[in-house]
């Protein structure tokens, strides 16, 4: 069953990356960070498309990591960081300060969604699937 | 009779002894366990306490207290402890240590004669969880303190300590662990689900000893602490796994098992308000928490860190509104719906809001165990550094102090956390199901009123699904 739902979502996300590589664009975010949390909060890009994110500081030195790309770059007050790269994993990941920033630092987070949600959409019809069998089959019991 | 079988494959009676092995049961019987185990814990404790009081107001993800409590401490509670062991931690949990002392004037041996303090009954009218309840609910108000803060941990857990011994002088043996402690009215909720079991073996052993030595004591071990009959007690809600049962069983009838997982949410036996209250406020803490901690709403954080009062305020209104009434609130609704879809004119609402509030126990600990691996998985690196330098005085004990900020896997993070809410939603409605025919005598009623349940917990799912990857 799981490896089934593996194959699926990797060939919808093959389908929708390929298609998405064709209509890739560029994006550019300047992200504010101030304790504890990034302005925009949240950035959507479209899969395919190339990410180039400027961070800069309003106060002490923090930084940001994002979850699935691995990349991370630092502000310092003054000095900014910067880094880009190809949203080629669809789903919602995180993005974290990467340098302790005061006592909120491991709450200081963002959300970078790369469309279409496939990981979340596909979870739901899981869910609605299972609970449609459900229904079918206990209306099916006999006493 | 044709045997009840889970998703139509495990058969629900399903056990297996652990303590038929020789060494578990030696283990199990020795009065030197679960001691030695809770002297190591004090131990930790008492540096978690120090670590704590040194720390005073820096960043706790620097801190040994607040690393070990809220990250090491917590996930393996929800994500090991409470699902596979059920009150494991209760076993070795040094909190009620002193009070245990003071009352029985031994720590090792037995005192088979009177116990020292008041040794009062507590109140029949809370023999609940309801001061459970508001206590962990009042104590998250101060999550955002002592999550981060040092200080505030050594704070919260002094306390505790400080309440069990106090109660501990004036009620009887456990009564802080039954009915006060903010740690246990959650483990008591969710051991529901565990996958393991303290219980007697052979019913006909016990019926024909008619001393029953592990409520009384003997000269091995104590009558149950927790108060409980071991010789028929059913649910693994109230069980501390103090193991004196398996020392003052004269026949070794006692035994620890492992099961099929939520076997309790089908014993109808002290279910209550209480329970079901306890299984909405976890439901909205869990969203509350998510929302400040893994949010991206700087607002939220501020309100929880109180940098205003009026905002700290609004949190705290808010949020206990929203445990203690909106929640609820809904799952009336569909409780009502679902009487009315049953059409069966007899059965006290009461009982089917009550009844149904169980299934919320399986998808509760799987929305707690989601927002664990959101915290273990981007946080755990951070107990290399701690478990080397604990107070933060440029030791490097292991090796391990400059290790820096890796977080594991969290690129996975949302479908490990997608999965374990499906999985838990399969349990919830497997035993749904059942519950609506305990709550329905009729087949046909059963099945409609399970429906506004199915759709109740098919968006609870969905809610969380869309919180944690949406
Ligand atoms: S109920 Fe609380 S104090 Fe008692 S053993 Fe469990 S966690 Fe410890
Ligand atoms: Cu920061």
């Amino acid at each position: 069953m799981r490896i089934l739902l593996k194959i699926i979502l990797l060939v919808v996300t093959g389908i929708i990356f390929f298609t998405g590589l064709a209509f890739a664009e560029e994006h550019f975010f300047e992200i504010k960070a101030k304790k504890f949390s990034y302005t925009p909060n949240i950035i959507r890009v479209k899969i395919g498309d190339k990410v180039k994110i400027r961070l800069v500081s309003e106060d002490v030195t923090h930084g940001i990591f994002v979850d699935g790309y691995g990349v991370e770059t630092r502000a310092y007050p003054g000095q900014d960081g910067s880094f880009s790269f190809v949203a080629n994993q669809p789903g919602r990941f995180t993005f974290r300060c990467s340098v302790t920033c005061g006592e909120f630092h491991p709450y200081m987070v963002g959300y970078l969604v790369v469309l279409p949600n496939a990981r979340f959409y596909l979870y739901a019809l899981v869910v609605l699937f299972i609970g449609g069998a459900n229904l079918f089959f206990i209306s099916k019991k006999k006493a | 009779m044709e045997k009840e079988k889970l998703f139509g494959l495990i058969d629900l009676n399903w056990r297996f002894e652990l303590t038929k092995f020789k060494l578990v049961r030696w283990i199990f019987k020795s009065r030197w366990f679960p001691l030695l185990a809770l002297i190591f814990n004090l131990s930790v404790f008492i540096i978690i306490l120090l670590a704590g009081f040194i720390g005073g107001y820096s960043a706790g993800n620097y801190n040994f207290g607040v690393m070990i409590v809220w990250i090491l401490w917590w996930v393996l509670l929800m994500l090991i402890l409470v699902p596979f062991f059920s009150r494991m931690w209760c076993m070795v949990c040094p909190f009620p240590l002193f009070s245990d002392w003071f009352q029985r004037g031994k720590l090792f041996e037995i005192n088979t004669g009177k116990h020292r303090g008041l040794n009062l009954k507590w109140p029949k009218h809370l023999k609940n969880m309801w001061v459970m309840n508001i206590g962990f609910l009042v104590t998250t108000f101060f999550s955002g303190f002592f999550t981060v803060r040092p200080y505030a941990t050594f704070v919260l857990l002094g306390s505790i300590i400080l309440l069990a011994f106090i109660i501990g002088l004036i009620f009887e043996k456990r009564t802080f662990c039954l009915y006060v402690c903010q740690v246990s009215g959650f483990q008591g909720l969710y051991s529901q689900f565990a996958a393991s079991e303290i219980r007697h073996k052979d019913e006909e052993i016990c019926k024909k000893h008619a001393l029953k030595t592990c409520f009384l004591g003997n000269e091995k071990g104590y009558g149950c602490p927790w108060l409980l009959t071991p010789f028929n007690f059913k649910k693994n809600t109230y069980c501390g796994m103090c193991l004196e049962c398996f020392k003052t069983c004269p026949h070794d009838n006692m035994g620890f098992f492992l099961r099929v997982p939520g076997k309790d949410l089908l014993i109808d036996e002290k279910r209550g308000m209480d329970e079901a209250w306890k299984a909405f406020i976890m439901l909205g803490i869990a969203m509350v928490f998510f929302l400040s901690m893994q949010g991206p709403w700087g607002i939220l954080k501020d309100m929880v860190r109180a940098t205003t009062l009026k905002g700290y305020l609004t949190f705290i209104a808010i949020h206990s509104a929203f445990s203690l009434l909106v929640m609820p609130g809904i799952f009336f609704v569909f409780s009502y719906l679902s009487k009315l879809a049953s059409a069966n004119k007899e059965v006290p609402l009461k009982k089917v809001f009550i009844n149904f509030a169980y299934t919320l126990i399986p998808i509760g600990l799987g929305v707690w165990i989601a927002f664990s691996l959101g915290i273990i998985l981007p946080n755990g690196s951070y107990i290399l550094h701690i478990i080397s330098d604990p107070f933060a005085w440029g030791w490097n004990l292991f090796g391990t102090a400059n290790f820096p900020w890796t977080p594991v896997f969290t690129g996975l993070l949302g479908y490990l956390q997608g999965a374990t809410l499906i999985i838990f939603y399969l349990f919830s409605i497997a035993y749904g199901f059942r519950l609506s025919k305990q709550t329905y005598p009729d087949l046909n009623q059963a099945k409609r009123g399970w429906i506004p349940m199915l759709c109740f917990l098919t968006l609870i799912t969905l809610t969380f699904l869309w919180l944690y990857l949406g």
